[in-house]
């Protein structure tokens, strides 16, 4: 024992040394001068659009390079926020705006877009309106909006629906009676990848909209006191529950990702009859599920009514865009480049096309004859309709709340989708993080 | 103990490099264990969001988490995870290991075979499973067996039971690796005193070979009690401490608070904690051991 004792003493004493040695190192810090980097989402068809806009920049600007890397999904966001806090962030960060993007903003790490808008108000001319909001963290813009508008969609499969003889949900109380009518057949009545977590808040993101308007998500993100025990709250988490005590979802739902798209797998191989997910999953099972989508097999639509709720059946929940923001620790070359990027790189005619061709809505203005001109026009003009006549248009709630409410949020919506906690108990956990 | 100074003294010019020689290995142990653990303990007394600026704030972190309740059951879960997994992984280490110590050409065979499941990475067998496990489109519905197609990563005691077998498939082999190695050791003279007093093979076992393989076993519980403690990527692919946080180890609390929710003060604080469990821990073993565990292993053979 006497030598162990020893050894730690002597440990002791080195630790001091060590780290005074540690402290002269120094970092070496980001990439320095040369080229752009540019990290962002992989995953088909998406990934190809993206690596298509740097590779078109590239070429018309042999000089002047941007260096991409791709990264899946889940890993993104915590290696982003890794990469930004050490320091080591890449010049162009793709993010989804909101919660996070106040986050680096507040702490400084991403460059004020607010002037260049200014010196450029083309580029803004351009763009949506309703895709900056995400964007803008006390007045001042953080991000380019890029990319699509995604709203979330209640997608459903024709060909179940006909074999079953019912006609699609106009009300929440006709979600609630399809339901026994599907499992009667063996087929789920909603596909859901409940392992991804969001995959889940995509439902409370609507059935508080649908039963308490706007107004209750909206005072909790202000951190009003008790905004999550507000009736309506408590009545769509409620509602929420019926529909999982209802087996509404398919069986071992928690043990599928959204990762994996084995979600929408489910829906284009007829094992599910529905399912609620982003305006992506259109080019996903385009590309996956065979002739499911060219036989007009996919049919969509907004969320449901609920009935005696308060909110318009015109708002609708997701992502307004994509964010493109600079940081703050690049040279300045690189944010040159980077700017460079926004102005003559995003959104370009082509990236566009590839957009509209697998099934997304860009958010430039103007291209409604494009749309039209689709081979999906249809869903891309019912997605436009949507992004454009939304009286409001919900943030998703993990990306509009700051990381640490977020992640508290999500771990709650697990438990209540596995019917773990009450409304009550998830309504206190959530007013214990919101409330400012 | 005396005859042994006696030899050192005789081979004091010697002495004089060995000390060298471990510096290497010190100079690594500092640079990425003692400074790094000096750097979350004092993180540990901050409030940071891993993005901002790092602000003093003494003790506030440490009581957030001591009051949270996510920390108890934190514990409880990674201590469910140690002792099961070492309550699973034991024995059936210890019969392989024995088994596989033969001779036989067809036990090295099996040998080999059997340790591949070393050479994968733990995401990779995480990942593996989980597309094995998926109750639509896993190995119970391409297999047509029902009672395969459970939801095994979406029940809290489903998840934990498979949490379990996926860290003793990866790890068995290891310590089977190890025993084999202890088994090996153990002079054939006294199996043979053995078999002369009428013993049989069950009786061998186990008044030969456990009682021959005590410090084996302490080794091997070491490894796997105090390397239980830091499961994570298993953990972090497989059911991402879900459903809910049923599968919440204590590494896996302290990732997701300060990478996923941005609170590396209290993160910090976990780490901590998670340091001196293990420390505690290693040090009981080695009490449970004897204190001489360096005393000779062949008592009564020679």
């Amino acid at each position: 024992m006497a030598l162990s004792r020893r050894t730690l003493l002597g440990l002791a004493a080195a630790v001091p040394v060590s780290a005074a040695l540690a402290a002269c190192g120094g970092s070496s810090g980001p990439g320095k001068g040369g080229a752009a980097t540019y990290w962002y989402l992989n995953g088909q068809p998406q990934e190809g659009v993206r690596a298509g806009a740097v590779d078109a920049f590239n070429k018309a600007h042999p000089d002047t390079q941007i260096e991409d890397t791709t990264f899946q999904n889940d890993a993104y966001k915590t290696k982003i926020k890794t990469a930004i806090g050490a320091g080591q962030a890449p010049t162009v960060i793709w993010g989804w705006g909101g919660g996070t993007l106040r986050a680096y903003a507040e702490a400084g790490q991403v460059e004020d877009l607010t002037p260049w808008f200014d010196e450029n108000p083309d580029v803004r001319k351009g763009l949506f309106p309703s895709s900056f909001g995400a964007a803008t963290v006390d007045g001042k813009i953080y991000a380019m909006p890029c990319e699509t508008v995604q709203p979330i969609v209640l997608y459903y499969n024709k060909r179940v629906f006909d074999q079953v003889k019912v006609e699609p949900p106009e009300t929440w109380d006709d979600i609630m009676a399809l339901v026994p009518k599907f499992n009667a057949k063996g087929i789920a009545p909603f596909a859901l990848g409940g392992q991804s977590r969001w995959t889940n808040m995509m439902w409370l993101e609507f059935l508080f909209d649908r039963i308490g308007g706007p107004e209750v998500f909206q005072a909790a993100i202000e951190g009003e006191k008790n905004a999550w025990s507000h009736p309506d709250a408590l009545k769509a988490l409620t509602a929420l529950q019926d529909l999982v005590k209802a087996d509404g979802f398919v069986k071992g739902f928690s043990s599928i990702t959204a990762d994996s798209n084995a979600d929408q797998a489910l829906l284009y191989t007829g094992r599910a009859a529905m399912m609620l997910h982003g305006a992506w999953s259109y080019g996903i099972q385009q590309a996956d599920g065979g002739d499911f989508v060219s036989s007009d097999s996919l049919g969509f639509m907004t969320f449901p009514a609920v009935e005696g709720g308060k909110g318009d059946l015109s708002n609708t929940v997701g992502n307004p865009a994509q964010y493109l923001s600079v940081s703050a620790k690049a040279s300045a070359e690189q944010k040159k480049i980077a700017k460079d990027f926004f102005a003559t790189g995003i959104l370009q005619e082509e990236e566009v096309k590839q957009w509209i061709g697998n099934g997304s809505v860009p958010i430039r203005l103007g291209t409604e004859k494009l749309l039209a001109a689709s081979d999906n026009a249809e869903f891309l003009q019912f997605t436009y309709d949507i992004a454009s006549k939304a009286k409001v248009f919900v943030q998703s709630w993990d990306q509009a709340l700051s990381p640490t409410a977020a992640e508290t949020l999500l771990d709650n919506i697990v438990k209540l989708f596995q019917l773990s906690i009450s409304p009550q108990q998830f309504a206190s956990n959530l007013n214990a993080v919101t409330a400012a | 103990m005396s005859t042994l100074t006696a030899k050192q003294d005789v081979r004091r010019p010697q002495r004089s490099i060995l000390p060298w020689l471990a510096t290497p290995a010190l100079l690594l142990f500092t640079g990425f264990a003692v400074v790094p653990l000096v750097g979350v303990f004092a993180l540990s007394f901050t409030t940071w969001d891993g993005i901002g600026s790092i602000r003093l704030t003494g003790l506030t972190s440490w009581r957030a988490v001591l009051t949270d309740p996510g920390l108890p059951h934190a514990l409880w879960v990674t201590f469910l995870v140690m002792a099961v997994s070492w309550a699973v992984q034991t024995p059936l280490s210890i019969l392989l290991g024995t088994f596989l110590a033969g001779r036989q050409r067809y036990r090295a065979v099996l040998g080999v075979v059997y340790f591949v499941p070393l050479m994968l990475s733990s995401a990779a067998i995480a990942i593996a499973y989980e597309a094995l496990l998926d109750p639509n489109f896993g190995l119970g519905a391409g297999l047509k067996i029902q009672a395969l197609s459970q939801d095994w990563l979406g029940r809290p005691g489903l998840a934990f039971g498979v949490v379990i077998f996926v860290v003793s498939w990866q790890f068995v082999p290891f310590h089977s690796l190890i025993y084999q190695g202890g088994v090996q050791q153990i002079p054939k003279s006294l199996y043979e005193a053995a078999q002369l007093d009428g013993a049989g093979r069950v009786r061998q076992f186990f008044s030969i070979t456990l009682p021959q393989l005590k410090y084996t076993i302490i080794t091997s519980s070491t490894l796997m009690v105090v390397g239980s403690l830091t499961f994570f990527d298993l953990i972090f692919v497989l059911t991402e401490g879900g459903p809910g946080d049923a599968t919440r180890v204590l590494a896996l609390d302290m990732y997701k608070r300060g990478f996923q929710a941005s609170l590396m003060g209290p993160a910090s604080a976990i780490a901590v904690i998670l340091v001196l469990v293990g420390l505690a821990l290693a040090l009981l073993l080695r009490r449970l051991g004897g204190r001489d565990a360096a005393a000779s292993q062949l008592e009564g053979a020679s």
